[in-house]
């Protein structure tokens, strides 16, 4: 059980956190705002129209929960990625590492900002799709609430993992650039894999955010193309493996002491 | 009570630089101590270690007999460290630096606010409180590393060359502070470049070379075994040059003259020879080297002692 000088560390480290992704609000705010609108516009409202349907609902319905998820899954990495790198560059993870603050503590801190971050990136977007969606429905809240917890902290881990590691600001955006970006353009934001031949579904299902994006889709639509027991899995199982691996690496001082 | 006690130090850094080699030190709670040595002796990587920075190869630490091994948390709470390098995030306020720092101690942040205005007051930071770290001067930046390090109220506090950059006044202005957290209680553990800053405020020395310690005794014993001193005679213009027998002396320029003499000599002999010259001295001082000279002396024969043994 966290003793009372790491809830304080803990606060500390959340607050900072947020008001530094607040403090450059243009620049982690607005721009998830304006993508998705393009994204509603283009692939919603002018592609989606000659599309037609997608498995039973309008193709502007489909893709909503999908494309606010592509905006959880890249705010948390980045935010995390880029917040932890910048207090390495910049030595002030030292202010930390001096203090009791347990590695613990400093994950869950990152972690949270992450969480904060997305989550708000994600009602903004939402409020952006009521322009576009007549509709909005919720069909399951719950998984709807933990599909997109799990993940926004799955890949806040993510970040903090990438940004232990990282040297230069540019390894912080290789991650993203060639592996975020193409799982989330295959992991059924935009189309459902019951489209695809038995073997490309096989491959499909490896994917993770595959699972991400259809228990999120569950929860406002009630649709997905996993079995949603099987979908909480792999994101509760890819949690523990990556908070073992995170916590591990900062115990022994990886990337932080020498 | 120690404040702070290593034992048998050891740290090998990958690659094989064995930056210390087995060091053993003791700091008595309420002094003023200063750690000496030459770029790259292990200075900062002692620090590093008893603040947890870096992590040692062998040996232990303890901090007011907490063990860094098995009591760390309760070894950190003790310590208030000033780093060399500026570590803040340049883009938050000052409040914010110190506050946020008090909060990952676990000082809650109503009493985190009260101390940052106690400190910032104290340091003549108050007015720049809610100013970006950025747009501080240096020595303002090394001003806020103080107030940061006190805010969760150590009783150790190391800094690591806190005046490197800062102006004379400005300087002094620091050591006066020091002094009187000093006198409170704090016990301090300094790093420097400025070994008159040492022999102005430090009661205790240790002298660290090449990873080993070779001096650790008190600033006046050291400065007792300085037998020549040198002084500095300001003489009247157009005069012929003196020429002193039996002491080794130094013609500066047309009118300054240096002369090292023997404490147990005194200065009689010198007064009589410039006398018989008919040499008129003006005004005469003690030139203000007496640490340094001591400091390149004893790391000078360290390196001999140990090409002497591999030789």
């Amino acid at each position: 059980m966290a003793s009372g000088y790491n809830v304080t560390a803990l606060k500390t480290i959340w607050i900072k956190e947020c008001t530094r992704f607040l403090r450059i609000w243009v620049q982690t705010l607005v721009p998830p705002a304006i993508t998705m609108t393009l994204y509603f516009v283009i692939f919603g409202s002018i592609v989606g129209e000659r599309i037609g349907d997608m498995a039973g609902f309008s193709y502007m319905e489909f893709i909503v929960p999908g494309l606010i998820m592509m905006s959880v899954i890249t705010n948390s990495y980045s935010n995390v990625a880029s917040s932890f790198f910048g207090a390495k560059f910049q030595s002030n993870i030292e202010e930390m590492l001096v203090a009791p603050v347990s590695t613990s503590t400093i994950i869950a801190g990152y972690v949270g900002g992450g969480l904060a971050r997305s989550l708000l990136v994600a009602i903004i977007v939402t409020l952006v799709s009521f322009a576009f969606v007549e509709n909005v429905q919720i069909h399951h809240a719950g998984i709807l609430v933990l599909s997109v917890v799990l993940t926004s902290t799955l890949f806040s881990l993510g970040g903090l993992l990438n940004a232990v590691f990282a040297k230069t600001f540019d390894d912080i955006s290789i991650v993203p650039t060639f592996v975020l970006t193409p799982l989330t353009y295959l992991g059924g934001v935009f189309f459902s894999v019951s489209m695809l031949g038995e073997a490309w579904q096989w491959v499909a299902k490896m994917n993770p955010i595959l699972y991400m994006v259809n228990a999120f889709r569950y929860g406002f639509l009630g649709y997905s193309d996993v079995n949603m027991v099987v979908a909480l899995a792999v994101i509760i199982g890819f949690n523990i493996a990556l908070f073992a691996v995170v916590y591990s690496l900062l115990e022994r001082g990886v990337g932080i002491r020498t | 009570m120690k404040a702070l006690s290593i034992k048998g130090l050891r740290k090998v850094y990958k690659g094989g630089f064995e930056a210390l080699k087995g060091i053993d030190l003791d700091v008595e709670e309420g002094d003023f101590f200063a750690l000496l040595g030459p770029n790259g002796a292990g200075k900062s990587t002692t620090i590093g270690i008893v603040s947890s920075l870096v992590n040692k190869t062998a040996g232990s630490v303890s901090v007011f007999d907490y063990d860094l091994d098995t009591q760390l948390v309760e070894l950190k709470k003790q310590i208030g460290l000033v780093p060399q390098e500026f570590n803040f995030n340049q883009f938050e306020t000052v409040t914010q630096i110190v506050v946020n720092q008090a909060g990952y101690y676990g000082v809650p942040r109503k009493l985190a606010h009260e101390r940052a205005e106690k400190y910032l007051k104290q340091l003549g930071l108050w007015d720049k409180r809610n100013e970006r770290a950025r747009s501080l001067s240096g020595g303002m930046k090394r001003r806020l590393m103080i107030a940061r390090a006190l805010l969760h109220e150590p009783r150790l506090l190391i800094l690591d060359e806190p005046t490197a950059g800062v102006d004379i006044e400005l300087r002094r202005s620091m050591w006066d502070y020091l002094e009187k957290i000093n006198k409170q209680g704090i016990t301090i553990i300094l790093t420097t470049h400025y070994l008159e800053e040492a022999e102005s405020l430090c009661r205790k020395i240790a002298i660290i070379d090449s990873g080993e310690i070779i001096e650790n005794t008190s600033m006046k014993r050291l400065l007792a075994t300085l037998n020549m001193e040198t002084f500095v005679m300001d003489l009247a213009p157009d005069q012929a040059k003196p020429e002193l027998q039996g002491m080794v002396s130094r013609q500066v320029d047309d009118h300054t003259l240096e002369v090292d003499v023997e404490k147990s000599a005194g200065l009689n002999k010198v007064f009589e020879q410039l006398n018989q010259q008919n040499i008129k001295v003006l005004s005469m001082r003690n030139k203000a080297n007496r640490l340094e000279e001591l400091f390149v002396g004893l790391v000078e024969k360290g390196r001999q002692v140990k090409e002497h043994k591999h030789g």
